[in-house]
């Protein structure tokens, strides 16, 4: 076997393998089909200062070899999660990471401060891809100065270890990726989901009530591997990658093209036991390959 | 209940008619144990177009055989490459998903299940469930013509079979909450499944009758497990996942116009 354990800022990881946020739940929904403490960080469900019921039904709508989501961040609140939810996982033997998001800095800081009081939880994921309602529903992470602004004021309240998770939805990426790193993250994560439509031409109405909402599934890899890609060579810290990957094989590109670690969104619900494949496949990978170590292939990539 | 992951093998593939088959499987151990009402997330193989899993209802098991069954329509590129497995193929599947129908709590107890096109699926299990507690359900089952209205030997084995179809080719002519027999017959609950409309309508009788009622929502789904909060209802708590709160639901939590 070979030493599958990856570094993120302060985080050990056991191997390289994560959960996408929005796509595990909080772990435990998962833990008839795989061994939690098997995979090397479980990133729980986007958290905000207040309760949030997201969008109204239909959210979702399959498309070629992808989905669409349109959930907007339903969830109960930071203190629901800190009174009810910490006390189930707190004990799951990884690293379990809480995706933040807010509408404004205050709410990044607030909810940071919050988890940031919590011992078993050793990092955040800062989702900056929401909408900013205060700058008319802009997203922060969509420019350079917006991304840094709230990145630094969460760096002030939070001294765990912070991952930026990074918006697609951009024109270039590894700018805001760069200033994402100055304003003091420890690492950031890409892609999240790609602003996406479908329609049912029968009813000549849009499927989701959003009319617009966030693609994800193998339909994007492309896109994320390309993006993985130009933001390892742009910053120092370490990268992790995810987007439509679907097996181990997938895992290992992103782990070429420059990613430390790699998280796996969608395809857990194709297969539900997947994340402790792609860590076996990763394995196999290495020893078919006689590299001791998975930092052997991190941007290993040869061009 | 534990949840799995299972390959299943096929015993019995039946076209029922045009677009419906019925699938039997079987597993080299026993199968769990799954309560009416509740579901599995089937994967779909080999159809480019079909990305996600899809979620059936449980529609029989038959425990002798150690057999789970599956009555699928074919709706789209999904079940129709699903129809076409054949004896002996494996389909994997994640079972059993969901909360089913709540049980009588005793056999005085005298149900009405009403089931609508292929919504007609998950009630064969529930009359099975209902007989082995000693209770003879009453079914009422809609469908647009005589050749729609699938697994009636089998109902009539477990239950008091009461019909409509909108041709009048069987049973009473026109839709479900229209039938006699609702006249005529006391019921003491209600358990829906079929079209969004109809069970609108069956719920909208059930309240004004004061029969307690549960209806199970077919929301499209991602995840089937409660992770992706893809397939919420507006209930009186907000929105909740229809795949691990429901998909059946007493109507008293939705907040739909009835
Ligand atoms: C809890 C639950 C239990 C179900 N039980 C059964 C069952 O026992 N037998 C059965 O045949 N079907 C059942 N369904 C519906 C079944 O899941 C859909 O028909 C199927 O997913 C369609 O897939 P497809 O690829 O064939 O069609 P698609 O190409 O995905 O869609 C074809 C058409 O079906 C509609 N459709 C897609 N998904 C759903 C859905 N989830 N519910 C209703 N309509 C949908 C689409 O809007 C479209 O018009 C159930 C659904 C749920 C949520
Ligand atoms: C249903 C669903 C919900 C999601 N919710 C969140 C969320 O709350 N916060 C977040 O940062 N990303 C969220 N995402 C994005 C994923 O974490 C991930 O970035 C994206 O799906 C791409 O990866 P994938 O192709 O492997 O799924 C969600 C994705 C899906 C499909
Ligand atoms: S389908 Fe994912 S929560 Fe119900």
């Amino acid at each position: 076997m070979a030493d599958l354990s990856v570094n993120i800022g302060n985080l050990n990881l056991k191997n390289p393998v994560m959960t996408a946020s929005g796509t595990f739940g909080y772990g435990i929904e998962f833990e008839d089909f795989v061994d939690l403490e098997q995979i090397g960080g479980i990133i729980v469900k986007g958290t905000t200062l207040n309760h949030r019921e997201g969008n109204p039904y239909p959210r979702m709508a399959e498309t070629p070899s992808g989905m669409l989501n349109a959930v907007g961040l339903q969830n109960k609140g930071v203190d629901y999660f800190v009174e009810k939810i910490y006390p189930k996982i707190k004990d799951i033997n990884t690293n379990m990471i809480v995706n933040v998001s807010g509408s404004d800095i205050e709410s990044y800081v607030k909810t940071a401060e919050r988890i940031n009081e919590l011992e078993n939880i050793p990092a955040i994921e800062l989702n900056i891809s929401c909408p900013n309602v205060k700058q008319g529903g802009m997203a922060f992470g969509v420019t350079p100065d917006g991304a840094a602004e709230v990145v630094s004021a969460v760096r002030k309240a939070y001294d765990k270890t912070l991952i930026v998770k990074l918006s697609p939805n951009v024109t270039n990426i590894a700018e805001i990726a760069r200033a994402v790193e100055a304003a003091g993250a420890d690492s950031v994560s890409l892609i999240n989901t790609l602003l996406g439509m479908a329609i049912d031409a029968e009813k000549r109405k849009p499927i989701l009530s959003t009319i617009t909402g966030g693609m994800s599934g193998a339909a994007v890899k492309p896109i994320a591997l390309r993006m993985v890609w130009q933001v390892a060579q742009a910053v120092k810290i370490p990268v992790i990658g995810l987007g439509g990957i679907m097996n181990w094989r997938d895992a290992v590109e992103f782990l070429l093209a420059g990613a430390t670690a790699i998280q796996i969104g969608t395809a857990n619900f194709i297969d539900p036991a997947i994340t402790v494949k792609v860590a076996q496949g990763i394995d196999d990978y290495l020893n078919r390959h006689n590299f001791a170590s998975v930092k052997d292939i991190i941007g290993g990539l040869e061009v | 209940m534990k949840k799995y992951i299972l390959d299943l093998t096929v015993t019995e593939n039946t076209k029922l008619h045009d677009s419906y088959v019925l699938l039997k499987l079987t597993h080299s151990e026993a199968l769990p144990e799954m309560l009416p009402g509740q579901f599995a997330e089937i994967r779909v193989d080999n159809s480019p177009t079909t990305f996600l899993r899809r979620p059936i209802s449980i529609n029989y098991v038959d425990t002798e055989k150690n057999e789970v069954w599956f009555l699928v329509r074919l709706a789209g590129d999904g079940t129709r490459k699903l129809a076409t497995v054949n004896v002996g193929d494996t389909v994997n599947v994640v079972l059993p998903l969901g909360n089913g129908f709540t049980m009588p709590t005793n056999s005085t107890q005298r149900p009405l299940l009403i089931g609508g096109g292929v919504g007609t699926a998950p009630l064969l299990y529930f009359g099975k469930k209902l007989q082995e507690i000693g209770i003879r359900p009453t079914f009422l089952l809609g469908a647009r013509s005589a050749k729609d209205l699938l697994q009636l030997d089998e109902f009539k084995q477990l239950g008091d079979v009461y019909c409509t179809t909108e041709d009048g080719s069987m049973g009473e002519k026109g839709f479900v909450t229209q039938h006699t027999v609702l006249s005529e017959k006391q019921f003491d609950s209600i358990h829906t499944c079929g079209p969004k409309p109809m069970m609108v309508s069956v719920a909208r009788y059930a309240k004004q009758s004061g029969i307690e009622c549960e209806v199970s929502l077919e929301n499209t789904m991602a995840c089937g497990v409660g992770a992706c909060l893809c397939c919420v209802e507006n209930t009186d708590e907000g929105h909740v996942c229809v795949c691990k709160e429901g998909p059946v639901f007493n109507i008293k939590k939705l907040l739909w116009q009835i």
